[in-house]
């Protein structure tokens, strides 16, 4: 268990007490962290379930969509409705921090605010069903955005918390025993010097004692 | 101001064009992964892009070397076809990741 490096001095035990201390406590934070780290994970991880049914759910309906108004219309018509697109996206990003992982916060503003002019085409040369896809998948949009902030996240918070289980488990399963281990050792060395050097003395003393008085 | 993307088939990104997102038509994965390419290398403009999961199944390599960066957030969207069930899959990944078993018990 104790590693041969050690030598068993006090000073050395001193500074193995010292280091014990420090991990002792750095496992207990590391443990509140990870805990911590894992309740914040799994709320996200149920957001991330019910948006990614939402967003897929909406998105298939969406393409279905357009699917039937690109049977209506001709290709090349409906290329040219959509080519030039009248709303632009401007995304906004901002850091959150979550037990000092950064996690981002985005928010859009599109450049049209009005809802009805998503349509980047007149009326008169496409079907409803265009208007009626593009609706849908306006709508899914913001789901989608929602999404993309949840999932990227939930993958930091992953990581992040691998790395503090990891950690965890190296100062409980390796760091701190072997600290115990090694105090261990140098203190029963200590000790069995220390009677050594006891035996040594009562040894002397007796030698002395013969000397003086003649005992036999 | 950042910027979205989406990667996917000429149908699929047709529609988010006219939302105002940028599209990147590719109709192979290797397209695909060349427009990721162009995308994350010529500036960090994008934040957010989404791919479509059927060429996503073809370059999952490229997308996990974004899964620990803050920026950009690589989303996977289902294409005409319907879900895959890749984005569930990474949800599971991850949690898997996380808790080194999969507890979502599905």
């Amino acid at each position: 268990m104790a590693s041969t490096a050690v030598t068993p001095t006090r000073m050395v035990l001193n500074q193995l007490k010292g280091r014990l201390r420090t991990a002792r406590r750095g496992h207990k934070l590391l443990k509140d962290k990870r805990d911590e780290l894992m309740r914040q994970f799994m709320d996200v991880v149920k957001l991330n379930k019910q948006l990614r049914i939402r967003v897929e759910e909406g998105l298939t309906a969406a393409f279905s969509s357009l699917q039937v108004a690109s049977a209506i219309m001709s290709p090349e018509m409906l290329e040219q409705a959509l080519l030039y697109p009248r709303q632009s996206v401007e995304l906004g990003l901002k850091y959150k921090n979550i037990m000092s992982v950064n996690v981002p916060q985005y928010s859009f503003h599109t450049k049209n605010n009005d809802p009805s002019e998503i349509y980047p085409y007149g009326f008169a040369q496409t079907s409803g069903e265009l208007d009626d896809a593009l609706d849908k998948l306006a709508r899914v949009f913001q789901d989608m955005l929602e999404l993309a902030q949840v999932e990227k996240t939930m993958q930091l918070l992953a990581e992040e918390i691998e790395k503090t289980r990891r950690r965890v488990n190296a100062l409980e399963y390796v760091m701190i025993p072997e600290l115990e281990g090694n105090i261990k050792y140098i203190s029963m060395k200590l000790e069995e010097n220390e009677n050594a050097t006891k035996v040594r003395l009562l040894k002397v003393k007796e030698m002395v004692l013969q000397d003086a008085h003649h005992y036999k | 101001m950042l910027k979205i993307a989406v990667i996917g088939g000429r149908e699929t990104v047709m529609g988010f064009k006219a939302l105002g997102l940028e599209t990147c038509p590719a109709a192979n994965a290797q397209e695909a992964s060349q427009a990721l390419r162009r995308l994350t290398r010529e500036s960090s403009d994008y934040a957010i892009i989404y791919i479509e999961e059927n060429l996503a199944v073809q370059m999952t390599g490229e997308i996990d070397k974004f899964k620990d960066s803050p920026t950009p957030a690589i989303i996977l969207i289902p294409g005409r076809e319907g879900s895959m069930g890749l984005g569930q899959s990474a949800l599971k990944a991850a949690v898997e990741r996380a808790v080194g078993t999969n507890i979502l018990g599905d």
